[in-house]
């Protein structure tokens, strides 16, 4: 990992590891998404933790292509961040579903996320 | 006490060109047409303009480009680029450097030929590297994701929705310079097609071309004009976030921030508010900020619209030109919102024309829900 670099790259170098990694401020505990070199409260001293991957639907929507649906989703962490994000393998999910997250490799790697039953 | 700002300035000359569709002209050829119709109605020259207010979707550098394209050497020129709300901006910033002695006549403009150019939304707007892998199609994405929220947090429907749609046609219908005419139903735009759920094409604004400019001066000069003045009662912006996914909740906008400011600097209350023009990109804008100007409580929005609630002959007069669904959106629709305001305070307005029209409340929006800024304009009789 090239840990020289800026928090983007050093993300994307994460996921092309297979790995979903986020920032947490070493000081305050906040987690930060997406990786930036600053956190919301100004902190600077940010350590990547893999994330638990697990998350909630917090808004869903099917972006009807010509070629194809896709869903286009925002999914609140559990950790505290929201993320933009596509739900594998359905066209749509009810919002408030609970989805787990994995890397999908290819050329550019990202994180999806699964829907996912637990128990309530 | 009044703040220092309320009513010192005042637009003077409204100029539009190329409303709808305007084959074969570049963006900057309509604006131009558009201010010398400003200078025209202002009973002004092009050379007492000293100050220049643009942003437009097709120039990176949009005050240089249209002070060349005019010829123009403005004292003072400003570039603020906050998408669809960069207008009612601009009316702040040009009241300010007014105000500050900077200039003493400031032209603010947009154009774009945004639907002969090709008909889709063009965009400078560069892509958010942590969206890119999904493959968001913004601006319709965001809203979609915003009005879906609202429709699970609140109970909101898609015949709600439709029914702003259905308003803004109705007032398009008493304007001859709208673009979409016609009769439109509820029905209508539930079995259009659909976009991006919830949102079908029918929620959508238009893509228009169309070109607008005004010229504002200082209070005291105003009064030498022929037409009516519309006064600058005062103007506040909220800006929270940039993309969709960092918009804390996407059930409330930054003009919950941006209303509440605006409101004290003009010194009005809801209740001499005469006309509402809300940045109506997607139908679920409308809704968003009536909600979050007070104008209804939070999630109500939906609830409130209908029953022709904001159609002509409604309880409260909203986007009477059509809006951005029924009359005109080039790209960005910030300078409409002012166009239809000094229309309806100069009582210009036709068929349409509110009983009362002093006080007008513009409510820009621009990005995804993002930059948030609110407008008052008023008649003489509000200073």
């Amino acid at each position: 990992m090239d840990e020289a670099a800026g928090p983007q790259r050093a993300y994307e170098e994460f996921l092309r590891a297979g790995r979903f990694m986020i920032q947490r401020a070493r000081r305050t505990g906040e987690y930060v998404f997406y990786p930036r070199t600053l956190s919301p409260s100004g902190e600077v001293d940010l350590d990547w933790v893999e994330a638990s991957g697990l998350g909630t639907v917090y808004a869903i929507t099917v972006n009807r292509r010509r070629d194809g649906a896709v869903n286009v989703a925002l999914v609140d962490l559990d950790e505290g961040p929201r993320m933009m994000t596509t739900i594998a393998g359905v066209e749509t999910v009810p919002i408030g579903t609970r989805v787990k997250a994995r890397v999908e490799a290819g050329e550019t790697p990202r994180v999806v996320f699964d829907p996912v039953e637990e128990p309530r | 006490m009044s703040h220092p700002l309320r009513g010192r300035t005042a637009i003077v000359g409204l100029g539009l060109a190329g409303l709808g569709a305007a084959p074969g002209f570049s963006a900057m050829e309509l604006l131009g047409l558009s201010v010398r119709a400003a200078l025209d109605d202002a009973g002004m020259r092009l050379a007492d303009i000293d100050a220049v207010f643009a942003a437009t979707s097709s120039h990176a550098f949009a005050s240089m480009s249209v002070v060349e394209y005019l010829g123009l050497r403005p004292r003072y020129f400003d570039s603020t680029n906050v998408g669809g709300s960069s207008f009612e901006m601009h009316l702040l910033q040009a009241t300010l450097a007014l105000e500050a002695g900077l200039c003493d006549a400031a032209l603010i403009c947009y154009g774009s030929n945004q639907r002969t150019a090709g008909g889709r939304l063009v965009s400078m707007s560069e892509p958010q590297w942590h969206e890119v892998p999904y493959g968001p199609r913004h601006p319709i994405t965001a809203y979609a994701l915003a009005a879906a929220r609202h429709i699970h947090q609140y109970g909101t429907s898609r015949e709600m929705l439709a029914d702003v749609a259905v308003a803004a046609r109705q007032w398009a219908n008493l304007n001859p310079d709208a673009f979409a005419r016609g009769p439109l139903t509820r029905e209508d735009v539930l079995a259009a097609r659909m976009v991006s759920d919830p949102l079908t094409t029918a929620d959508c604004c238009l893509v228009t071309d169309g070109a607008a400019a005004c010229i504002l001066v200082r209070a005291e000069r105003a009064k030498d004009v022929a037409k009516p003045p519309a006064y600058f009662l005062g103007a506040a912006g909220a800006n929270w976030h940039r993309s969709i996914q960092a918009m804390p909740d996407l059930t409330v906008t930054a003009a919950s921030e941006s209303g509440p400011r605006a409101f004290a600097m003009a010194g009005v209350a809801r209740e001499d508010v005469d006309l509402l023009m809300l940045y109506d990109a997607f139908t679920i804008n409308t809704i968003l900020f009536l909600e979050d100007l007070g104008f209804c409580p939070k999630g109500e929005g939906g609830r409130f619209v209908q029953g022709g609630r904001i159609a002509p002959g409604g309880g409260l007069a909203v986007n009477t030109n059509g809006g951005g669904l029924s009359c005109v959106h080039p790209g960005m629709y910030g300078m409409f919102l002012i166009a239809e305001a000094v229309t309806q305070i100069r009582r210009e307005a036709g068929a349409r024309q509110l009983a009362r029209a002093d006080v007008a409340l513009l409510h820009g929006n621009g990005g995804t829900l993002s930059s948030q800024v609110t407008a008052f304009l008023g008649s003489e009789a509000t200073l």
